[in-house]
């Protein structure tokens, strides 16, 4: 172990899947390519991107956010994002009076067709146990501070159901174009421990 | 079920502390279990409720000990060999053996 000509030997999680996936591919069970495709497909083609999509139209678009709000499901299919993950949508729409926080306390269902693949934080204890108890304060360790006016909503994902926050547009984004509204969502605004910063020189 | 994986409201568990432009995935054996769990649907061996419920059933010290794609690893291992893809002796013989080859 000490010895520094050897390099350190693989680590339990890497021998463990190694043993699996070689057994598996020899008894033609998988594909390999197909792992290397699924691999690829969501480490590079979904992610938040996709969900600031949907936002930034909701914005520009009063119909297409009334759709989205009534059919979150059918709406965020309207721009070509479906499957797994994303079966049963609920946008929840942040106003001066409410703001909506998502969390999956049993596990870490999320909505991989417009987010993508959770941050560890998501899937980790401290923020499941936590923001269901203290909201605030968890949004606060995200620099989002909400004033007592404000009710704050968290939403429990289930098996079957997964939420989506639609922030509130920012102020200094008039007459900006669909696109350029979308370079400003992140994906811990859709979250809801973020919120949508406004934009220019505050007067 | 009530289990340690029902997290919501308990106390004790730190900071958040979010990581500034997380990677999708932090170690390549990540990926492959990401992949092999969900090429793995295609196969039969288990559903979605089945891979939850295998996790659910994970010790409570290993289940908070451990990541989250540890814990889908876990389940790939417990629901292959119950449903009979594999066996155990079969995997723990092919770990034992690349372990050999890795030193």
């Amino acid at each position: 172990m000490s010895d520094p000509s050897h390099t350190a030997p693989p680590s339990d999680p890497e021998l463990r899947i190694k043993a699996l996936e070689s057994l598996l591919v020899e008894k033609q069970l998988i594909d390999p390519d197909a792992v290397d495709a699924i691999i690829e497909t969501y480490e590079t083609k979904i992610g938040p991107r996709n969900g600031a999509r949907v936002v930034a139209r909701a914005w520009v678009d009063p119909e297409y956010k009334a759709r989205l709000l009534a059919d979150g499901t059918k709406a965020i299919a309207e721009l070509g994002f479906t499957g797994v993950q994303g079966e049963d949508m609920v946008v929840v729409e942040n106003t001066d009076e409410v703001h909506n926080v998502v969390v999956c306390t049993l596990c870490s269902c999320y909505p991989w067709p417009t987010l993508g693949l959770p941050p560890v934080w998501y899937k980790a204890a401290p923020y499941r146990a936590r923001v269901v108890r203290d909201p605030r304060g968890v949004l606060l360790e995200f620099g989002t501070r909400l004033t007592e006016d404000v009710e704050v909503r968290v939403w429990d994902s289930n098996a079957e159901l997964r939420y989506l926050v639609l922030p509130q547009r920012p102020a200094g984004t008039e007459g900006w174009t669909e696109e350029q509204l979308a370079e400003l969502v992140s994906r811990d605004a859709m979250i809801g421990t973020a919120i949508v910063p406004a934009q220019g020189t505050a007067s | 079920m009530n289990g340690v994986h029902d997290l919501g409201g308990m106390h004790g568990f730190g900071p958040i502390n979010p990581e500034a432009n997380e990677p999708v995935f932090h170690h390549d054996w990540e990926r492959r279990v990401f992949g092999v769990a969900i090429a793995g649907f295609g196969g039969g061996y288990y559903n979605t409720d089945q891979f939850r419920h295998a996790i659910e059933r994970m010790g409570a010290v290993e289940y908070l000990s451990t990541s989250y794609y540890e814990h889908w690893l876990a389940m790939l291992e417990t629901l292959l060999i119950e449903r009979g893809a594999i066996t155990k002796q079969e995997l723990d013989a092919r770990r034992e053996q690349l372990g050999r080859e890795a030193r």
